[in-house]
């Protein structure tokens, strides 16, 4: 049968399994639009800002682990998504972001609302597409989500001229997609995996170092069982929270320069490091020359740019964290002798306790901790960036891989009110929270009425200080507190959230933190609830940037 | 340390600016570029001819070219058996009683006038890069108006 490019683009969409996808309208996509106009084939979600769509896109990869889908038009509207797919290369999130593109007659001619997008993605993309024949389109599709969803997972663009849309062609799905110069490798190096095995055996002070792999690819089961074999600390990065639970034993909390102190003390005094799936991040090691001085690396990664990138590692193994893993926990005959070092380990989570100082207002630490306990723990917990984020990693226990969606390498601002768009469209079922601050939320705030319009109810809990509270903390420990332009103001957000249909809350003493997060929970509609912080509180435990990993500022009460 | 480097490619548009990228994201400029076709026309082969400020750097480029959906194979012939050559046209000055003192150099070089009108000749020269470079200074008693050359093409051994 002959169908159109953008027929033929719904069809693939819905073949590939797409259960929602966030769009936004435009003169190069209009007969793609008219296509979708009473469609049934998927959800379509309108956001109020391309830039929402990419994010919610990528909120809902990240809770389902399935490809996200966003699209948009030509010129302004791809170029309002390039945030967003950036977002989704720098944590390796799976999406297709579609964009319209003029008529392929007028592409390289400055037309009305033309721009390169192919050109302007090319870095913050796994790969893109040009397409420029509708006979290409079905396998491009097909090879776009393979593509975003398997090695390392990451955004593919496919540009889309109008013509292309309107075009006709016999529609054919082709049921397998090869790409000879494209294999990722699943299973790791025996030889490799052996060596490793030997090497954790005869450890006298191993750790776990987890990171986003382990949750994309979904070796949290796997993990368990090496932890439980090796009894040994286990500590995580930004993107690994959730990847193993934080109330257990073993854990160390998130290390890094706003982790634990005792997780950072542990890794510089490790003599064995277990990398998985997490890839050293300036953020985590501080300054390198000084990182883990005592330490032997196995270093476990889908992806091998980012072996040795950062570290030495004395024994790379490419492959995929749960497959690995699998192999490794069999290969260990017994867990190393470890008594000394869980003793010491134990004395450090003593000696540096995650804390904080109760003061006059109300505090964001405690906002968290009373966001787990109302929720018992069962809830995803978004964020957007800057302290807000550092405490919702530090405060809330997490026990589930993929209930904590943030963004970790390229930290947007913005990103955290439109992914839990995405993340409650992905679990319904599931209490979604964005906790933002004051600064972030202004950044993608539009996204209320998109909340309201689909009765998408998240909860969101402003942690409101006044400041960009985190460029501010900064100013205040290297600026001599001069505070430029980190001060800011923002709307009466309780009037705002009404105005849009929504429900606000303001909350200004302690005493009425737990009433107001249970009142948002209970309510049927998206919540803003206004909380009225301690100003300048900082996060702590912190490292300075380029400072060893152990060089900690506070941290204790 | 320069370095030379084979990348085979499928032959699509967008594949040459993807590498390229690589490069010019960190700062490294390509010193000299020879693409074409391979004998099997779906796949094109590239000689990238790159100066290395930092050899971790470059490791990091060398994987990240692997990692581009469209590239098949990289090789780093800088630690490999190859053999290399260019192609180097040069404008130079010449009238007939040049002719011994260009003779003489060709007996030294693979080379050949191409063209040769009034007083200018334009000759063509095969080499590897120490040859080239040899050449290049022999010919500057003549005068060269002009020079173009393919950049280096590499193939291994």
């Amino acid at each position: 049968m002959k169908m159109t490019g953008s027929q033929i683009l719904l069809e693939c969409l819905k073949r590939e399994g797409v259960e929602v996808v966030f769009g936004y309208p435009g003169g190069q996509v209009l007969p793609t639009f008219d296509a979708l106009y009473n469609y049934e084939g998927f959800k379509f979600i309108l956001p109020r800002h391309e830039q929402g769509a990419a994010h919610a896109a990528d909120g809902y990869a990240r809770v389902t682990g399935k490809v996200g889908v966003c699209l948009a038009t030509s010129g302004p509207g791809a170029t309002n998504l390039v945030t967003g797919i950036a977002n989704a290369f720098m944590d390796s999130i799976p999406m297709v972001a579609i964009t319209g593109q003029v008529p392929t007659g007028l592409i390289g001619n400055d037309a009305f609302q033309e721009a390169d997008i192919t050109g302007i993605t090319r870095p913050v993309t796994k790969h893109n597409y040009l397409v420029k024949d509708v006979k290409d389109l079905a396998l491009i599709v097909r090879e776009a989500f393979y593509i975003a969803s398997t090695g390392r997972p990451g955004p593919v663009l496919i540009d889309l001229p109008k013509d292309v849309q309107v075009a006709q062609t016999e529609f054919i799905w082709p049921e397998e997609v090869k790409i000879r110069s494209y294999n990722p490798r699943y299973a790791g190096h025996p030889g490799q995996i052996k060596k490793a095995a030997k090497l954790i055996m005869q450890a006298k002070r191993p750790l776990l170092y987890i990171g986003g792999g382990v949750i994309t690819s979904g070796a949290s089961l796997e993990l368990m069982e090496l932890a439980q074999k090796l009894s040994c600390p286990v500590t995580w990065t930004l993107m690994g929270v959730g990847g193993f639970p934080s109330k257990h034993k073993q854990s160390l909390g998130m290390l890094g320069m706003h982790g634990t102190a005792y997780a950072n003390h542990s890794i510089m005094e490790a003599d064995l490091i277990i990398a998985l799936g997490a890839r050293f991040d300036d953020r985590v090691t501080g300054r390198l020359d000084m990182f883990a001085p005592h330490a032997k690396i196995i270093h476990v990664d889908i992806d091998p740019s980012s072996i040795s990138k950062n570290v030495r590692v004395d024994i790379p193994i490419v492959g995929d964290v749960r497959q690995v893993l699998g192999e490794l926990v069999r290969e260990i005959k017994r867990g190393p002798e470890i008594t000394d070092w869980l003793k010491h380990v134990d004395g450090l989570k003593k000696k540096y306790p995650l804390a904080y100082k109760d003061r006059n207002k109300v505090m964001p630490q405690y906002v968290i901790q009373q966001i787990e306990e109302a929720t018992k723990g069962d809830a995803i917990i978004c964020t957007e960036v800057g302290q807000h984020q550092m405490w919702a990693a530090q405060w809330f226990n997490y026990s589930h891989p993929r209930t904590f969606v943030s963004s970790g390498g390229l930290g947007t601002m913005g990103f955290g009110f439109p992914a839990s768009i995405g993340a409650k469209l992905g679990h319904p079922e599931k209490i979604v929270f964005n906790i933002a601050g004051d600064g972030s939320i202004q950044m993608n705030i539009q996204e209320l009425a998109t909340c309201v319009a689909n009765k998408i109810h998240v909860k969101v809990a402003i942690l409101n200080n006044g400041y960009l509270g985190m460029v501010r903390q900064w100013q205040e420990l290297f600026y001599k507190r001069r505070y430029s332009h980190t001060p800011i103001t923002g709307p009466d957000f309780v009037k705002l959230a009404e105005s849009y249909g929504a429900v606000g809350i303001r909350v200004t003493r302690k005493d009425e933190v737990r009433p107001a997060i249970d009142k948002a929970i209970k309510t049927q509609n998206t919540v803003f609830i206004d909380f009225q912080i301690e100003e300048e509180e900082n996060v702590f435990p912190m490292v300075p940037a380029g400072e060893a990993i152990n060089n900690i500022l506070g941290g204790l009460a | 340390m320069r370095h030379t480097i084979s990348v085979l490619v499928e032959n699509k548009f967008g594949v040459l600016a993807r590498i390229a990228g690589l490069f010019s994201a960190r700062g490294y400029n390509i010193a000299s570029l020879a693409v074409s076709e391979t004998l099997d026309p779906e796949i094109s082969y590239m000689t990238i001819v790159v100066e290395a400020k930092d050899e971790k750097i470059l490791e990091q480029i060398t994987k990240q070219l692997n990692k581009l959906i469209d590239v098949i194979t990289v090789t780093d012939f800088t630690k490999k058996e190859h053999l290399d050559r260019e192609l180097v046209l040069a404008k130079i000055n010449y009238t007939p009683k040049d002719k011994p003192k260009l003779e003489a150099i060709f007996n030294k070089f693979v080379g050949k006038i191409i063209h040769h009108q009034a007083d200018t000749a334009i000759i063509e020269a095969v080499g590897d890069q120490r040859q080239i470079s040899e050449l290049l200074t022999e010919l500057d008693r003549f005068g060269v108006n002009e020079l173009v050359r393919t950049g280096k093409l590499a193939i291994s051994n």
